[in-house]
């Protein structure tokens, strides 16, 4: 009997059952995805299957390898011999799974000095670690660098080298590209792809992101709460879902929206029209700012109307986020001018008020203070724009919050609730542009629809100017009238968001869009 | 870089001797009376002394006068012992070095591998025992440690001298161990919750994780973890050894032992300026050097400082 048999009769942790029961196997050569969203158990179930379950929490069932039977209940001794070779577990972040203070060539040589079950000639292992770089098709030379001085698609290539280093019957892949800019996800896993089916190895796929498995998996498992809701041929689930949980994922997935109408375009086919007429309520010229020798913003030019939402995108060290920084006087640029409402602005965050601009950070879990109620945080807000505390509950209401999360503390709500509530921060001294700087990318895809709903909701409402950063070509798509993108600190392309994401002129925008939509076969049998 | 930390340091050190010798001059207490002990004052000794230390000079014209000699390579004579201070300080420089460097090197050598174990069983006996250890070692003050280690390894169980420094490097070595463990308890103790902390961080961290997932062996995991928890150890550690340099002044102490320690703390009593002043320098200069070398450290350890500190 060759290949992967899984059977989990549970996963318990310490506050009651986690995960329910759930089999499924992987021929050799074959790979399986598991969707589902975070809290769904899908990471459990992967770090079941390799031993290591955080402390109090604890699996049974049998995993088989082969034949061999390998009970998950097994003592951490038992599994370190079943680690490796039979099964290797490939991590999210490349930013933390590599040791930052080791060279990548060693991480890569203690597997196979692992394998081996003993130390290896220095000259065997130099030659090995090139053939292992060389798979993942990176030059040798990249044995000698520290992970910090390789982007983060090459530090994911060394660990996929460091991981499939012991040549495993099973490779799970952890979510292996959320932590990548988008260009760089369809080559890793394009990559895992291409070594799973020479190597005959059989995968199993984490991913949240149902668009992220079209054509790379043969089959796929999607997972809520802790159970198996729907399971399949990966093209058959995707076209014709019978669960509807799994319709809901196909349609809040904003990859694989990115064909659809957008309800304005049906309208008035570009938004900017609505706001032509208005005079910019900022606008940003010629914008430089440097950090040491580096130059980060080298001349950008950006104006945002009121009622209009600018996007800017880029991958991460473009410079989109410093621009946002320097725009709301967190950093202070060095050359250029920075305009609002007619009146310059200086560097710095003296010369702004808190009723001029508001921002929204990325991850509303370390933007609000732990210690703090809801309630406390959003009056400490309406007193820096000089507005009553009995107003909480009407800003709870505007961002679709319940009363009663005023008395909560943040750790008590979710993250898209989080977000609201961050939201509701920025806007309790009633702003005229809110900044927001990936202020989605930390929250699962649906909850990001209802964010950018609300947001759009607000903007409507309210008549602010909204700056929305993003790496995320389908959430600006989703969001933005005009769209700004950013490379090397320069603005390639601007334009409306409908002419920019659907006929880009540039080269790179173009790399940006292809890379977004994933590319690959099948693509129209959804959308 | 490095000029702006020299010249830094040598403000530091110009303000400290200020601040020790008017100090020092507030202090009560007289010299004159010191140096005559019982001997009648008559007014022409009392003169003599005077005249001979200056000590009439407006106070500015003393400092200056000191300052001039210390540039000049002078760190002047000292009144008690009558010889000159750079004298009286090397002949007990060395016995204090031994001391420190012995202390450390116990605090390492115990505190660093029992931190390992108990991060890497954390709530295990080995954990609770040295938690409580390392309680009663930072909490206990170095005088009573020396107390009790006199009584029970010197008095009771006569296996250490009681006092003095030893003769030759062999004696002296065994004249140092009671002193030196005395030190290292606290040391010890700092060290052990920092190796403890640092190492839980780490062992929690995705490369550890990602390092057993592919089956990389433990012993070779926890080296991994511990080159990493090293960046905040030694960054510590040597953070640590300014603390060694109060302790050494009990542990002298308590221990009779002739080293900078005890020379301080006479010269104090004595107000014999010229000694304390350069004391008081030697140590502000010491601790500048450490924290240095603890930069220099962090950078030989994290490759990512390195290049920051290249690029800028």
């Amino acid at each position: 009997m060759t290949g992967i048999e899984v059977a989990i009769d549970g996963i318990d942790g310490p506050a009651g059952p986690m995960v329910a029961a759930v089999a499924f196997g992987i021929e050799p050569g074959a790979s399986l995805a598991l969707i589902g969203e975070s809290g769904s158990g899908k990471t459990l179930t992967a770090k079941s299957l390799v031993g290591l379950l955080p402390g109090g929490f604890g699996a049974r069932g049998v995993l088989r390898v082969d034949g061999r039977a390998h009970p998950l209940d097994a003592t951490d001794a038992a599994w370190r011999r079943v680690r490796g070779r039979e099964v290797s577990l490939l991590l999210q972040d490349p930013f933390t799974s590599l040791s930052p203070v080791h060279r990548c060539g060693p991480q890569i040589a203690w597997t196979l000095e692992a394998k081996a079950g003993r130390r290896l000639p220095k000259r065997e292992l130099d030659l090995a670690v090139a053939k292992r770089l060389a798979e993942v098709n990176l030059p040798a030379r990249v044995a000698r660098a520290y992970p910090h001085e390789l982007s983060g698609g090459m530090r994911q290539r060394v660990a996929i080298a460091a991981a499939l280093a012991s040549d495993p019957r099973l490779l799970i892949a952890d979510e292996p590209t959320t932590a990548l800019d988008a260009s760089n996800q369809a080559e890793i896993l394009d990559l895992l792809r291409q070594l799973q089916l020479e190597r005959g190895m059989a995968m199993l796929l984490i991913s949240h992101d149902l668009g992220l498995v079209r054509g790379r998996t043969d089959d796929v498992l999607v997972m809520r709460h802790g159970e198996v809701v729907e399971r399949g041929a990966t093209a058959t689930v995707l076209s014709s879902p019978e669960h509807a949980y799994t319709r809901a994922l196909i349609a809040a997935d904003p990859v694989l929206a990115l064909d659809a109408e957008r309800p304005d375009d049906a309208l008035g086919n570009d938004a900017d029209l609505g706001v032509a007429g208005r005079a910019p309520l900022i606008s940003a010229t010629g914008v430089v700012k440097r950090f040491g020798l580096r130059t980060v913003l080298d001349g950008v030019d950006l104006s945002i109307a009121p009622g209009q939402v600018v996007g800017v995108v880029g991958e991460s060290g473009s410079g989109k986020s410093t621009l946002a920084r320097c725009i709301a006087g967190l950093e202070r640029e060095d050359g250029g001018s920075i305009v609002f409402d007619g009146r310059p602005l200086a560097p710095g965050r003296r010369s702004r008020t808190p009723e001029q601009m508001q921002i929204v950070f990325q991850d509303p879990y370390s933007s609000l203070n732990p210690m703090m109620t809801i309630g406390a945080i959003l009056r400490e807000a309406l007193g820096v724009g000089g507005r009553r505390p009995d107003e909480v509950p009407a800003m709870l209401e505007l961002v679709g919050l319940p009363a009663d999360a005023a008395a909560k503390r943040p750790a008590q709500l979710s993250g898209g609730q989080r977000q609201r509530v961050a939201i509701a921060r920025a806007l309790a001294p009633r702003p005229r542009l809110l900044i927001c700087d990936e202020s989605v990318s930390a929250l699962d895809v649906q909850v990001q629809a209802q964010i950018l709903d609300l947001l759009g909701r607000l903007r409507d409402e309210l008549d602010i100017a909204i700056l929305f950063i993003s790496h995320d070509l389908a959430v600006v798509r989703r969001i933005a009238d005009t769209v700004t993108v950013v490379w090397q600190g320069h603005v390639v392309e601007h334009g409306s968001c409908a002419q920019v994401l659907d006929q880009p002129s540039e080269d790179y925008t173009k790399l940006l869009v292809a890379a977004a939509r994933r590319d690959t076969t099948g693509r129209t049998t959804v959308a | 870089m490095l000029a702006v930390r020299v010249l830094g340091t040598a403000a530091i050190l110009f303000v400290l001797s200020i601040i020790v010798f008017s100090m020092l001059h507030l202090a009560p207490g007289d010299l004159v009376k010191t140096l005559l002990g019982t001997r009648p004052a008559s007014p022409e000794a009392v003169a003599a002394i005077r005249e001979q230390y200056h000590l009439d000079d407006p106070l500015p014209v003393q400092y200056l006068r000191w300052l001039g000699g210390v540039l000049s390579g002078d760190f002047g004579e000292s009144i008690r012992l009558q010889t000159s201070v750079s004298d009286a300080i090397a002949a007990r420089l060395g016995l204090t070095l031994a001391l420190c460097g012995l202390a450390f090197a116990i605090a390492l050598a115990v505190g660093i591998p029992l931190g390992v174990q108990s991060a890497v069983r954390a709530g295990g006996v080995l954990d609770r025992a040295g938690t409580t250890l390392g309680v009663i070692g930072l909490s206990a003050p170095t005088f009573a440690v020396g107390l009790l280690l006199l009584y029970v390894f010197a008095y009771y169980l006569p296996i250490f001298p009681v006092y003095g420094g030893g003769r030759g490097p062999l004696d002296t070595l065994y004249h140092l161990v009671l002193p030196a463990v005395t030190l290292a308890a606290g040391l010890g103790a700092i060290v052990l919750k920092l190796t403890r902390t640092a190492m839980l961080r780490e062992l929690d961290a995705d490369y550890v994780t990602s390092a057993r997932a592919r089956g990389i062996p433990e012993s070779r995991t926890r080296r991994l973890a511990l080159r990493n928890a090293a960046i905040p150890i030694v960054t510590g550690a040597s953070l640590l050894l300014t603390f060694l340099v109060g302790g050494t002044v009990l542990a002298e102490t308590t221990y009779a032992l002739p080293g900078l320690g005890t020379l301080l703390q006479d010269s104090v009593l004595f107000k014999d300026l010229a000694v304390v002043q350069a004391l008081t320098l030697l140590v502000a200069l010491v601790i500048a050097m450490i924290a240095l070398l603890a930069d220099l450290a962090y950078l030989m350890l994290d490759p990512r400082v390195r290049d920051q500190g290249g690029a800028a």
